[in-house]
């Protein structure tokens, strides 16, 4: 249990109560998702919102996809695509990426789906158009399309 | 942001009957609420959390309608196979709405209350009379791209910033609430929204404690559904106009149409009369253009935000067009 | 020991040809990227510290005047705060690149809207938060203030030391077969790396630690020391990861001076991070510009006269000013010359580099300007740029170092596919969309930094590179390990690369595009001298000496390196400094960028369908991290070209978008696949490396390439950057 102030985000409190420093802030107002987190396996911006809310729920950080030597595969082809250069940006990306590819599994469309009822494929657009809300100002877009894009198992 | 109280009722009436005290606000999904109070823009003095009450399920109403349970998130409900279905236009509304992040977070009920994106609003050291009653608006005479050309006043001319409720005034949904007495009623969509006038801080026909409960959808309408967003970059940005229409034709004239606009003006946008000018005519794209001239009669820019009115227009004149001719193929 | 190369000649050893590890060039993955997938590497407020208290910094809320009161009655007295700060040490802005000293200070008088003035310090973020939004400022503000450069109130400023007149330009003008005399625009911009400036200051005693998110530790220890009025010898700055700086984290900016005056206070460590809006506000701004380019052609489009005269704006008493003819001295010829150098006086927030300070926006005017003659004379695009290709600079007389513009213009229109744009424009369409094609040439400054690094072979045979240089993202660590593991024959994994401590040997800092020369060189330096005191250990002579998979070769034999260390490890600093080759050389890093765009036909939209850039930049350290570096400059470029621009207020000059919402970043849909390719090149004049900058080079005209796609596609040309739809809408109408 953790005792803090009730206007404690979910991003401050993992970064200054817990610990877990993965988690980045970039904005602190949603509009950049270096914050992102996986709150029951759903990807949200942990920014905007309270830790007060959410205290039976499961969160998983950056940290718990994966350690340096037994990286996910999303953090193994982010590393081999170079998918990333500062790094401030990325724990948001990868756990971004991790839930979008369960979202494309349960055949969520997209913005740029042609067909809404069709099952979507994993194509650069609907990678792009899906990881849109994680800005990266190194620019590492295409790497990081290439890295979720052989992961997925997608063609181009 | 200002300390507050927080609770978390165990009901709706509950929510309701705490929402009733002065300085309350819902919060559910938080992702304008939080950034607001972050900024203390806004700096309710009690947080009545809703977010586990049970009002999350899309279920199927008697008439054939659905029943959109105000806890429902953007995403759930973009992705629901009976929205992608019957009513594509809401779907596409809230695909096109901002990341996959937020709309996870995002509920039906909070995305219809959304407050502007006015840069002056959001920034506590600017005039604003929506922020601040009677300080001024900082944006007449500043910078204005991203703002209204219809419905403004003298005193805000803000835009309402969401997606998804310019397709729930094409569909005439109906706003399910309940208040702190235990009442409840539903509001039309077109009643719901308040013009600025003199008051601009007033946004919606809401009452204090007033909660969302569902939003009503009414049966669906068939057509041809498209919504067309134009903004300032190719995605996860706000709209500098959206168009949302529904059109359906039968015996090579156009038997039904709703349409509804984003970004033009404080509220969802819509105009029956462009509705009426083309039903019962054949499509064609000086029609379209009539319809479209409209649209902007009453337009009044001013000053950075002059291009919307073109913009309006063309985008409007396009989206009849790809919607009849994908209706004809069809 | 220590050994000193200065570049006064080509290096003739070409030592990393004569290496057997094959490290250097390669493209292999960072070596830090485990820890950064993983959420394990440490950004600047990162660091964990006991009793730690948190500071947020207060705005002045208007543009210019005086501070009388903070108003912190009210604030004083709420739990948990544990004081409010604002002293004359406060920055005003932060120092710019390589200052060494404390820019302007002082909490009192206020020149923009935005300037930091008081930090709150409680022991918790969000008491702090409020704390510092319930200040009630009290100013007494000045009726002077001057919001916009073109404004008639402004104080021009032409500096002799920046303008150019060479020849006769207004003669060659008026005599030319061919004119071309256009006025374009840029806006400022924000460097908007992710990380918000953030530090962490920590004292024991007279000694104070700072965790900073910075580019330039050498300097940025002094500038904070002589900020505070104390010794620079009891500074001691950390930046082992910093998350993004591109100009913006070049200098001590305010929350660190804050920072360490409140921890001084209180007796706790304190962290201050910016928000978002005070990056926006209170960090740096690319300046806008306006820029006349007029060109003098005969009737083959050879140059005869170049005139860029630009205005750009600062603070006051700011040196930098942006150098935006910085490639019109070198890249075209032409005898008669003219540059005008303007900077007007403004209360905005302070103009600093950003991502290739001058070329970045200078060349959006000059690559248009080229396009605009390339058209009227009908003469194509490429053609008309190799047809200017000077044989010595045009201006200095001296040669070029190396350049393969012409290669990388031919090489790129062939991959893009060139020969298939249409000689008319605004005739290819895609359904709505009006397609076209542009080009630009590529071309950055090559500078190098003075620079040291210390090389240890370690008793195990393991290799350790010591240096406060910093890694910001643009693959120090992984370059550092490669030119120390080919130089003394070790597998990558055998080299581990220390930055970003000021405890250490100090580098150049990331700026510039300069270090990874400068730094590579130092470490090259280093391990020369290694290999010396090593074939002295063998009785050897290092030249023959053959290291590889760390192992000594010898004949056919293969003696372990840890074998040759048990007389104790060897340790050796390089120093590289920049010498007589800097003034002898032109030197630049070359390139050309195309791209090809949709334009909306209904609403003016604009999206970039594909881009290339072909690059000749000396020799590629790791082809992996440099692409990457490329990749990250032209999505730069697209974002000058379409979306970006901070907007200020003419009433009071603050910015009105500063936020990540407003000021519109490239998000991933805008950017396609860019596709990056280098030329085989080697620049002896450059560095003992042979390498030149790279990190800024993909930024370097590769808006203009997008722009002249755009005029390619609908007929007309958008002079006023970003190209956004309303402009197009506006031609279209």
């Amino acid at each position: 249990m953790l005792d803090i102030d009730p206007r404690t985000s979910i991003l401050d409190a993992l970064r200054n109560h817990i610990g877990l420093t993965g988690t980045k802030k970039g904005c602190d107002h949603g509009q950049c998702g270096a914050c992102t987190v996986l709150v029951n396996g759903r990807r949200i911006n942990s920014c905007l919102t309270l830790a007060v809310m959410h205290d039976e729920d499961a969160i998983t950080t950056i940290e718990g996809l994966g350690e340096p030597d037994h990286l996910s595969p999303l953090q193994a082809a982010f590393v081999r695509h170079d998918g990333f250069q500062c790094g401030y940006c990325t724990s948001g990306q990868i756990c971004s990426a991790t839930a979008m590819l369960d979202e494309l599994q349960q055949g969520w469309p997209s913005h740029v789906s042609a067909d809404l009822e069709a099952a979507p494929d994993p194509t650069d657009a609907e990678i792009s158009e899906r990881m849109s809300g994680n800005l990266c100002r190194c620019a590492a877009y295409p790497n990081i399309v290439d890295a979720i894009r052989e992961v997925a198992g997608g063609g181009k | 942001m200002r300390p507050f109280d927080y609770r978390r009722p165990a009901s709706a009436a509950e929510a309701a009957a705490d929402g009733a005290e002065t300085g309350t606000a819902f919060i559910a999904g938080g992702t304008n609420l939080l950034d607001l109070m972050k900024l203390e823009v806004m700096a309710p003095a009690r947080l009545v959390d809703i977010s586990r009450l049970d009002m999350g399920e899309i279920e199927q109403t008697e008439d054939g309608g659905l029943r959109i349970g105000a806890l429902v998130p953007n995403s759930d409900l973009a992705a629901d196979p009976r929205i992608r279905r019957d009513y594509a236009v809401l779907s596409r509304a809230l695909l096109a709405g901002a990341s996959g992040q937020l709309r996870n977070k995002a509920t039906t009920g909070g995305n219809l209350l959304q407050r502007t994106r006015c840069y002056y609003f959001y920034d506590t050291a600017m005039p604003c009379n929506k922020r601040q009653p009677g300080s001024g608006c900082a944006a007449i005479g500043g910078f204005n791209r991203i703002h209204a050309v219809l419905g403004a006043s003298d005193h805000c001319i803000a835009t309402h910033p969401s997606d998804m409720a310019v397709a729930m005034r094409a569909l005439d949904a109906r706003i399910e609430t309940l208040a702190p007495d235990g009442s409840s009623r539903e509001i039309p969509i077109a009643d719901f929204y308040r013009l600025p006038g003199q008051t601009p801080h007033l946004e919606t026909m809401l009452t204090p404690g007033e909660l969302i409960r569902a939003v009503r959808l009414p049966p669906p309408r068939g057509g041809r559904h498209v919504y067309r967003k134009v903004r300032d970059r190719a995605s996860y940005a706000f709209a500098l106009v959206s168009v949302a229409a529904m059109i359906r034709i039968e015996d090579g004239v156009i038997a039904d149409a709703a349409l509804a606009f984003g970004g033009l003006a404080p509220l969802p946008w819509r105009d029956t009369r462009i509705e009426a000018m083309l039903i019962g005519e054949a499509p064609a794209r000086e029609l379209f253009a009539l319809a479209s001239e409209l649209l902007v009669d009453a337009a009044q820019g001013r000053g950075s935000n002059d291009f919307k009115i073109p913009l309006a227009r063309r985008t409007l004149a396009a989206v009849l067009g790809e919607a009849c001719e994908l209706e004809i193929a069809a | 020991m220590s050994s000193e190369f200065v570049m006064d000649a080509p290096d003739p050893r070409n030592l990393l040809d004569h290496m057997a590890q094959d490290l250097t060039g390669a493209p292999l993955d960072r070596p830090e990227g485990p820890l950064k997938v993983s959420g394990r590497a440490t950004y600047a407020h990162e660091y964990r510290l006991g009793n730690c208290a948190y500071g947020v910094l207060v705005r002045a809320t208007i543009a210019k005047g005086t501070l009388t009161a903070l108003g912190d009655e009210a604030v004083r007295g709420l739990p948990g705060i544990l004081g409010v700060f604002s002293d004359d040490r406060f920055l005003r802005n932060p120092a710019q690149g390589t200052a060494d000293k404390a820019p302007v200070q002082g909490a009192q008088t206020i020149a923009y809207l935005g300037q930091p003035v008081a930090l709150v310090v409680a022991d918790s973020f969000e008491q702090a938060r409020h704390a510092a939004q319930s200040l009630a400022l009290r100013y007494a503000p000045d009726a002077d203030g001057v919001f916009d450069p073109e404004s008639d109130a402004a104080n021009i400023e032409r500096p002799d030391a920046k303008q150019r007149d060479q020849g006769d330009f207004d003669r060659a003008f008026a005599d030319a077969h061919a004119t071309v005399d256009s006025t374009y625009t840029t806006p400022a911009q924000n460097s908007a790396a992710m990380e918000p400036h953030a530090s962490v200051a920590a004292w024991d005693g007279d000694r104070l630690t700072l965790w900073g998110g910075y580019q330039m530790l050498k300097y940025n220890r002094n500038e904070l020391a002589d900020s505070l009025g104390i010794d620079a010898e009891n500074v001691r700055i950390l930046a082992p990861y910093v998350g993004g700086g591109f100009g913006s984290k070049l200098g001590i900016s305010p929350e660190a001076v804050a920072a360490a005056i409140a921890a001084r206070e209180i007796g706790r460590p304190v962290k201050v991070a910016m928000s978002r809006q005070q990056v926006f506000e209170a960090t740096m701004r690319r300046s806008e510009t306006r820029q006349r380019v007029r060109l003098a052609a005969d009737a083959q489009g050879r140059l005869t006269g170049i005139a860029h005269e630009y205005r750009v704006s600062n603070l006051p008493d700011e040196s930098f000013s942006e150098p935006v003819g910085q490639a019109t001295h070198f890249l075209y010829g032409g005898e008669n010359r003219r540059i005008v150098h303007e900077i007007a006086r403004v209360n905005r927030t302070c103009a600093g580099s950003m991502r290739a300070p001058g070329e970045a926006v200078g060349m959006l005017a000059l690559e248009n300007a080229m396009d605009e003659l390339a058209e009227q004379l009908g003469i194509d695009p490429i053609e008309l740029r190799k047809r200017n290709l000077p044989e010595r600079h045009p201006e200095q007389d001296i040669p070029y170092s190396s350049r393969m513009l012409a290669q990388c213009l031919d090489e790129g229109a062939r991959r893009f596919g060139w020969d298939k744009r249409s000689t008319k424009p605004g005739t290819t369409r895609d359904g709505e969309w009006l397609i076209g094609m542009g080009v630009s040439s590529a071309a950055r400054k090559n500078i190098t930094s003075q620079a040291e690094a210390r090389v240890t072979l370690t008793t195990d045979g393991d290799a350790v590179v010591e240096t406060d240089m910093t890694d910001i993202g643009t693959g120090t660590y992984a370059v550092l390990g490669q030119i120390a593991g080919d130089m003394l024959g070790l597998p990558r994994d055998r080299v581990r690369v220390m930055l970003g401590d000021t405890d250490l040997p100090p580098g150049p800092g990331s700026g510039g595009s300069w270090g990874a020369s400068s730094s590579g060189s130092a470490v090259l330096e280093a391990c020369a001298v290694l290999r010396r005191q090593l074939a002295d250990r063998l009785g050897l002579v290092a030249d023959g000496l053959v290291l590889r998979d760390g192992d000594i070769i010898l004949d056919n034999r293969r003696i372990p390196l840890r074998d040759a260390m048990g007389a104790g490890p060897l340790e050796a600093v390089g120093i590289f400094k920049p010498g007589k080759t800097s003034q002898d050389y032109a030197q630049a890093a070359y390139g050309a960028f195309f791209a090809e765009v949709g334009v909306s036909s209904i609403t003016g939209e604009v999206r970039v369908r594909r881009m290339l850039g072909t690059f000749a930049a000396g020799r590629i350290l790791n082809a992996k991290t440099a692409r990457s570096q490329c990749i990250g400059g032209m999505t730069f470029g697209i974002g000058a070209a379409l979306t970006e621009e901070l907007v200020h207020d003419l009433r009071d000059g603050h910015i009105v978008n500063h936020d990540l919402a407003e000021y519109h970043l490239p998000v991933n849909l805008d950017v396609p696949q860019i596709e990056v390719h280098f030329l085989e090149e080697r620049d002896d004049q450059a560095c003992p490396l042979q390498s030149k900058g790279i990190g800024e080079l993909g930024i370097s005209g590769a808006g203009a390439a997008i722009t002249n796609a755009i005029a390619h596609a609908t007929g007309a040309r958008i002079r006023t950057y970003p190209a956004t739809l309303d402009k197009l809408l506006a031609v279209m109408e």
